[in-house]
């Protein structure tokens, strides 16, 4: 008997080598693990593999399985770039990223100048989050595919809604001091003028990107500025400590924000007690979604123990298995030939378009806000009893904006 | 204006009182032992996250007092079987070591509880608001780590000025080898002095934990800010750190309050002579100052605000 069990059990070892050992894609997953954007960086690499899971069990990509190669870049350009090369040196074609607009850039520029040197070797850039206009614009590449809707489209949603809010009268600006966080200011100031030229804008703070642990000198000024509303694109821990601070200050205001469904930042918003007037701009909403993403959005909360955030990244890697199977290749320029201009739909139902002047999707947004459930509504946040609410639609066609891309095609 | 200048001074002082709490024991192991301890931050973290274990084992109060005792623990059993036996190779070793032991404590810590932070709460107890002030509330929580402080910073002087304990620890730090010349035990003050500092820095960790965050990158964040402190202090002075901590808290905090740029002051012309750093708002620069306090006291009073010793 002992024998036997020794025999089946070597025999699944070399089984379980065996299927170690079949060919791979791999998918470099590069973002930060560590430090102050650990929290998001783990949870978009919770989402790949769930994601990498689903594709595997209908079959892979070709008869392969994805692989997801969790990279650490702590949110730095130069380390991003390292982190790259390794995850080309381990036999990834395929890298994807989204924490930290700099980092992106870096790393559009890097597999740019890869591919013009390694031809027969490209390698593809799928950017899931850095949401910075210069990408798709002066420093557009065909390498690059963004899923995200860009500052610009998110700044129009939320100025167009500010349209009808005529309680918003005072308005303060607080952004990371990097790329994205500059532009966002510049983005919200130009909009903002020209939409709402009434408002007065009360303040306009750049902080350190992911440094500072205790908003509470921030929120000071806030307060005594006299702001009714905050608008505000920080990420990561850096909302929810924000956040945090202003519900420590009993700072009553009324929040826009980029990014305020991330880790931490519901329960911040629970504590604040701004039932309704904390508010986010993202790509899908659990409580309106189609069946088949709400199905989804519970199998991945009770394996998971956190929420969808990047409803985008299933676009991302739901597209790019179809471009493969319509390419029926995995050479990452024939996958690239059928990325352009893809229609699809889209995981909260409807459709999304890949355009190919600049390679941005366009996609139906939602701005929404934060409060107690309300009947019918399933979906809370981290435990708190609240949940988002949508508040605007915007039609896929209306999130249009032009490009000043001029693509380089191989 | 005056709602401001209140809270950033309350802030201020707070982050102050924090920084002073790790200053007092990096600046008494430096001057004492001449180990510019490396890890000095790392004993603050390693605090925080006995605190949090503690706390949500058996609760917050027990991990008040166990975890600054576990830390101190620690701080000794490193002096006493690690630094010890690097001492003899000299201080570049020592320095060395600290600064080794520093990455291998965040590696640990990464290992046991993860990169993430953790969700290190504060007691259901303190979980209301102190006061109002111009239509903005301040956190009892707050108000007690400003009492914890303040309480430590007086138990440190009356075993300095009172004990003698403290009288030995007060020869040892301007004349360390007239102590051993008159047949003290050094090392053994050595190692309690090593101990007590890691101590008093994993009390800033456990009282700090959970209004700041509890991650493996807390102790990478101020590090460098600890040696500004003891350095513009002055080595061997208690009285220099303490004044340092809070005059670096207080520059900081009020720093994000100011808008006014190089250009607001002294007009757009000479300012732009700077570039871009000529108008660049003070608030934005404010992670810098610091740091540029460090470089000025170098330049202009080597020895520090209140030291007499060459850094």
């Amino acid at each position: 008997m002992r024998r036997i069990l020794f025999g089946a059990s070597v025999l699944a070892m070399l089984l379980a080598g065996g299927a170690q050992a079949q060919e791979t894609v791999k998918i470099g997953y590069i973002d930060p693990l560590s430090g102050g954007g650990a929290s998001v960086g783990e949870g978009g690499l919770k989402t790949y593999q769930w994601i990498a899971d689903e594709i595997n069990a209908q079959g892979g990509l070709l008869g392969k399985k994805i692989e997801i190669l969790p990279l650490d870049d702590k949110t730095n350009p130069q380390e991003a770039v390292v982190q790259a090369q390794k995850a080309i040196d381990a036999g990834a074609r395929f890298i994807t990223q989204g924490n930290g607009s700099s980092v992106a850039a870096a790393l559009s520029d890097f597999v740019t100048k890869y591919n013009d040197r390694n031809p027969g070797k490209e390698v593809l850039f799928f950017n899931y989050a850095a949401v910075d206009d210069s990408l798709t614009n002066e420093k557009c590449s065909y390498w690059h595919f963004r899923w995200d809707a860009n500052s610009g489209i998110k700044m129009a949603a939320i100025t167009n809604y500010l349209k009808s809010q005529p309680s918003v009268k005072k308005v303060y600006l607080i952004n990371q001091d990097y790329s994205f966080g500059q532009g966002l200011r510049v983005l919200a100031r130009d909009m903002l003028k020209q939409k709402r030229p009434d408002v007065e804008i009360v303040g306009d703070e750049l902080h350190p990107l992911l440094k500072i642990t205790d908003f509470a000198p921030y929120v000071a000024k806030i307060k005594a500025s006299g702001a009714d509303s905050v608008i505000t694109g920080n990420w990561g821990q850096d909302i929810a400590l924000l956040l945090k601070a202003a519900a420590d200050a009993g700072l009553q205001a009324n929040w826009y924000t980029y990014y305020a469904g991330g880790a931490g930042g519901p329960t911040a918003i629970k504590q604040t007690g701004l039932d309704g007037r904390v508010h986010d701009i993202a790509e899908g909403d659990p409580n309106t979604a189609a069946p088949a993403a709400q199905k989804t959005e519970e199998e991945f909360r009770k394996k998971l123990g956190i929420s969808i955030w990047y409803p985008r990244a299933f676009n991302e890697m739901r597209m790019f298995a179809k471009a493969v199977k319509e390419a029926n290749s995995l050479d990452p320029k024939a996958v690239a030939a059928k990325l352009e201009g893809m229609t699809a739909d889209v995981f909260d139902g409807g459709q999304g378009t890949m355009r190919k002047d600049d390679h941005q999707f366009f996609q139906d947004m939602y701005l929404r806000s934060f409060g107690a459930l309300k009947p019918g509504q399933k979906f809370d946040e981290e435990g708190t009893g609240w949940g988002w609410t949508v508040k605007a639609k915007i039609a896929s066609a209306d999130t249009n904006v032009a490009t000043t891309c001029k693509m380089e095609r191989p | 204006m005056l709602e401001i200048i209140t809270f950033s001074t309350l802030n201020g002082v707070l982050y102050g009182m924090l920084l002073f709490m790790m200053a007092s024991g990096l600046t008494l192991i430096f001057s004492m032992m001449g180990v510019l301890n490396f890890a000095h931050a790392s004993f603050y973290m390693i605090g925080a996250y006995f605190g949090f274990e503690i706390s949500r084992r058996i609760g917050f109060w027990p991990g008040f007092v166990i975890a600054p005792l576990l830390v101190g623990a620690v701080g000794a059993l490193i002096e006493r079987y690690g630094l010890r036996r690097v001492h003899r190779f000299g201080h570049v070793a020592e320095l060395l070591f600290t600064f080794g032991l520093a990455f291998v404590i965040e590696e640990l810590v990464n290992m046991i509880w993860g990169k993430l932070p953790v969700d290190y709460r504060v007691p259901p107890l303190l979980d209301f608001v102190a006061f109002r002030l111009f239509d903005t509330t301040y956190p009892a929580y707050r108000m007690f780590m400003l009492v914890t402080a303040i309480a430590m910073f007086a138990f440190l002087m009356i075993v300095l000025k009172r004990t003698r304990v403290g009288l030995i620890i007060q020869a040892a730090l301007t004349h360390p080898n007239m102590v051993a010349m008159l047949g003290h035990d050094v090392p053994t003050i050595f190692m309690l002095t090593f101990g007590v500092g890691a101590a008093l820095a994993g009390l800033a960790g456990v009282i700090a934990g959970p209004a700041l965050v509890t991650q493996p990158s807390m102790a990478g964040l101020l590090g460098p800010i600890l040696f500004v402190v003891i350095v513009v202090g002055g080595l061997g002075s208690l009285g220099g750190a303490f004044v340092a901590s809070l005059l670096i808290g207080l520059i900081q905090t009020f720093a994000v309050a100011i808008n006014v740029s190089l250009a607001d002051i002294v007009g757009k012309g000479p300012a732009s002579l700077l570039g871009e750093l000529g108008s660049v708002p003070l608030a934005q620069i404010a992670p810098l100052l610091p740091y540029l306090l460090l470089v000025l006291v170098l330049i202009f009073k080597p020895t520090g605000l209140f030291g007499n010793r060459e850094t």
